[in-house]
C-alpha cells in the first residue's frame, strides 16, 4: 500500500478546499498511513464476482405531481448569508482567479 | 434544588409523565418547567445542551395545557417535554451541528421529524450537543466543549448523539431525537445506561437532517425505558415525500410489542464476531446474563457466525467519509454559516478555503480528506469501490442470519465509558467504539440498545438487538421484554443506581 505524506495529504486538501496549517498536514500525515491500514482489509474479500451496494434499499426514481407548492421566501433564503446584496447572495470574486 | 419533592416526577418515564398528564395530576407547564429547572441545576455541568428554548418550551406546554382543558383529544405524549439533537434542523431556533461552521445559524424551516414533534404537542426544550457533524464517538469533537457523561463526569457519554444520552440519563428531558450513522443512537445508549433505537434505514425521514453520511444516517429515540422509545418511534416514523429514501410502508405496532413482555419462543442469535476479543470481561458478563435471562423466560438462544462483520469496520470508514466529503461542500462560506475572508487574494476559492479551514475540526477535516482520498482516481476502486462490495457481503450475512433466528445480539459497545481525553489523539481506537454498531448501518437494518447492568467501575453496559429491515417490532418485543427482567433483578430501573447530581462546579 502506498504511504501517505505531508505533499499527499497537502494535495488532498487543496482538492477538498480546506486550508491546513503546517502543524495539522504533519499530524494527519502521520495518522492516515494507521487508519488506511486498518481499512485496507476490505480489499482482502472484495473480490470480482461480489457486487457492489451502494444503498440499504433499492434506490428508485421518486415523483410527485407536478404541483406548485410553497417555497422559501427570498428574505428567507437569505437570512442565513454571510453577505447578500440587492435580494442576492453576495459572493467574493470569481472572475479573473487563476 | 434539583431534588426537591415537585420534581420526582421528572425521574419517571414519558409514558409516566403522559399517564400524569392525561390523569390531572400536572400540566405541561408543571412538567416543563419542573424539565428546565433540572437542566439549570445540572447542565452547567455535564454540557448536554447548546441551546435551551424556556419560552418556546412553555409556549407550546401552555397551549397543550389549553387544549386538554378544553377537551381536545390529544396525542399520547402531547404536553411530554423532549430534547432534539443539533442536528436536526428547528425553526427559529440556533442549529449548530457541534460546529463553529453553523455558530448563530438559525434555520428556515423544520425538520420533518419536528414537525410531528410540534404537531403532537411536544415542548422542544432545545438542542443537544454532539461531536460536530456526528463525527465522533465521544461528543468531544463537539466545538462547544465535551458533554460529561452523567454516571462519572470524567468519562465520555459516547457519541456522537452523547448530549441528547446525557440529557435523557441525567433527567433534564425524558425523551431526545438521536441519529445514528455508525452507532450515535445506539453507543451512547449504552454507555449512560439509556435506551436508544436505529429504525429501519428510511422509516424516519431524514429531510432537515444535516447530512453526514446519507446512505447511513438514520434519526430515532434516545429514552429511558423501551416503552417510552417505542411511543416515540411511532410519533417519528412514517412516509415523508420530502425524502426519496423514505420507505412507504405503514409504521409498525412498536407500543403494543413493548408492552407484549413476551419472548416465548423467540429465536435470538448471538453474534460470535461480536463478543470476543476487543469486549471488556464485565461487559460480556452483562451480556451473557442478559441471555440468561431470556432463555429462563422462554427464547431460544443460537450462536450465529457473521464472518464478514470482521470487515464491517474498515467498510465503514470508507464509505462513510467518502460521503461526509461530499455532503460537507455545501459549507463553503458563500450562502450561510461562517465565512472567513484571507486579506490576500480574497478570491471565492481562498475564501472557501479559509472558511472550511477555521471552520471545521480536526475529525472533521480528517474525515473529509480521508473521503477525498477514498474517492480519487487510482484509489476508488481499492478503497471505496471495495468497501461497497463489503456492504454486500454484510447484507449477506444479515440475510442468512435472519433465516436461523428472529432477531441478533451483541454487547452494544466492547466497553464501558472511558475518560474524557483518553482516545482522542488515537483515531483508530475512537473507531473501535462502534465495531458492534455499524453492521446494521450498512445494511439499514433496525438495531436498540437497552442497559445490561453495571460494569467496570459501577459503569453501564449495554446489550443490542438487532432485526430485519421492516421488522423493527421484534426489537421492541425482545427490547421490552427483557428490560422488565431485568429491571426485577435489579429491583428497579437501572437509572436509579446512578450518582445523584449536585449540580455544582466540576
Amino acid at each position: 500500500m502506498p504511504s501517505i505524506g505531508r505533499d499527499d495529504v497537502a494535495r488532498l486538501a487543496d482538492l477538498a478546499r480546506i486550508q491546513l496549517t503546517d502543524e495539522e498536514i504533519d499530524r494527519f500525515a502521520g495518522e492516515f498511513d494507521s487508519i488506511m491500514d486498518a481499512v485496507a482489509s476490505v480489499s482482502e474479500v472484495a473480490s470480482e464476482d461480489v457486487p457492489a451496494t451502494s444503498h440499504p434499499i433499492a434506490m428508485t426514481n421518486v415523483f410527485r405531481e407536478d404541483v406548485v407548492e410553497t417555497t422559501l421566501t427570498q428574505e428567507q433564503a437569505l437570512a442565513g448569508a454571510p453577505e447578500a446584496q440587492d435580494g442576492r447572495f453576495a459572493v467574493p470574486q470569481i472572475l479573473g482567479e487563476e | 434544588m434539583d431534588h426537591a419533592p415537585q420534581n420526582d416526577i421528572i425521574r419517571t418515564s414519558a409514558a409516566a409523565q403522559a399517564a400524569a398528564l392525561r390523569a390531572g395530576e400536572t400540566s405541561s407547564e408543571e412538567l416543563t418547567r419542573a424539565h428546565l429547572d433540572r437542566i439549570a441545576a445540572v447542565d452547567g455541568d455535564l454540557n448536554a445542551f447548546l441551546h435551551v428554548d424556556t419560552d418556546a418550551a412553555l409556549a407550546t406546554a401552555q397551549d397543550i395545557d389549553s387544549r386538554r382543558a378544553a377537551g381536545e383529544e390529544l396525542h399520547a405524549l402531547a404536553g411530554v417535554p423532549i430534547a432534539v439533537k443539533d442536528i436536526v434542523v428547528t425553526e427559529g431556533q440556533p442549529t449548530t451541528a457541534g460546529s463553529k461552521m453553523l455558530e448563530g445559524w438559525i434555520p428556515p424551516y423544520d425538520a420533518t421529524l419536528v414537525q410531528k414533534l410540534r404537531a403532537a404537542g411536544l415542548p422542544i426544550l432545545g438542542k443537544t450537543n454532539m461531536d460536530e457533524f456526528a463525527m465522533g464517538s465521544s461528543t468531544e469533537s463537539s466545538a462547544y466543549g465535551p458533554t460529561r457523561n452523567p454516571w462519572d463526569r470524567d468519562r465520555i457519554p459516547g457519541g456522537s448523539g452523547g448530549g441528547s444520552a446525557a440529557a435523557v440519563g441525567s433527567f433534564e428531558a425524558p425523551l431526545a431525537i438521536g441519529t445514528d450513522t455508525g452507532g450515535s443512537i445506539r453507543q451512547p445508549g449504552a454507555v449512560t445506561g439509556t435506551v436508544g433505537v436505529k429504525p429501519t434505514y428510511g422509516s424516519v425521514s431524514r429531510y432537515g437532517l444535516i447530512a453526514m453520511a446519507s446512505s447511513l444516517d438514520q434519526a430515532g429515540p434516545v429514552t429511558r425505558t423501551v416503552e417510552d422509545s417505542a411511543m416515540l418511534h411511532e410519533l417519528i416514523a412514517g412516509h415523508d415525500p420530502h425524502d426519496s429514501t423514505s420507505l412507504t410502508d405503514p409504521v409498525g405496532a412498536f407500543t403494543r410489542a413493548a408492552r407484549a413482555q413476551d419472548v416465548t419462543g423467540l429465536r435470538v442469535g448471538v453474534i460470535e464476531e461480536l463478543e470476543g476479543e476487543g469486549f471488556a470481561p464485565e461487559v460480556r458478563a452483562r451480556f451473557t446474563e442478559s441471555l440468561a435471562q431470556l432463555e429462563r423466560a422462554g427464547a431460544e438462544i443460537v450462536r450465529v457466525s457473521c464472518p464478514n462483520f470482521t470487515y464491517a469496520l474498515g467498510a465503514y470508514y470508507l464509505i462513510m467519509p467518502s460521503e461526509a466529503s461530499s455532503n460537507l461542500a455545501k459549507f463553503d462560506g458563500m450562502r450561510f454559516g461562517l465565512r472567513v475572508v484571507p486579506e490576500d487574494h480574497p478570491t471565492a476559492e481562498n475564501v472557501m478555503k479559509a472558511t472550511r479551514g477555521a471552520g471545521f475540526g480536526d475529525e472533521v477535516k480528517r474525515r473529509i480528506l480521508l473521503g477525498t482520498y477514498a474517492l480519487s482516481a487510482g484509489y476508488y476502486d481499492a478503497y471505496y469501490g471495495s468497501a461497497q462490495k463489503v456492504r454486500t457481503l454484510v447484507q449477506r450475512d444479515f440475510t442468512a442470519a435472519f433465516e436461523q433466528v428472529d432477531v441478533l445480539a451483541s454487547p452494544t459497545a466492547p466497553t464501558v465509558a472511558f475518560r474524557l481525553g483518553e482516545q482522542v489523539d488515537d483515531p483508530t481506537a475512537m473507531y473501535m467504539n462502534d465495531i458492534a454498531t455499524i453492521p446494521a448501518n450498512l445494511a439499514g437494518v433496525p438495531g436498540i440498545s437497552l442497559p445490561s447492568g453495571l460494569a467496570e467501575d459501577g459503569l453501564p453496559a449495554g446489550i443490542q438487538f438487532l432485526a430485519p429491515a421492516r421488522a423493527d417490532e421484534r426489537l421492541y418485543r425482545v427490547g421490552g421484554a427483557l428490560e422488565a427482567l431485568l429491571e426485577d433483578a435489579w429491583g428497579g430501573p437501572l437509572l436509579a443506581k446512578a450518582p445523584e447530581l449536585t449540580g455544582g462546579a466540576h
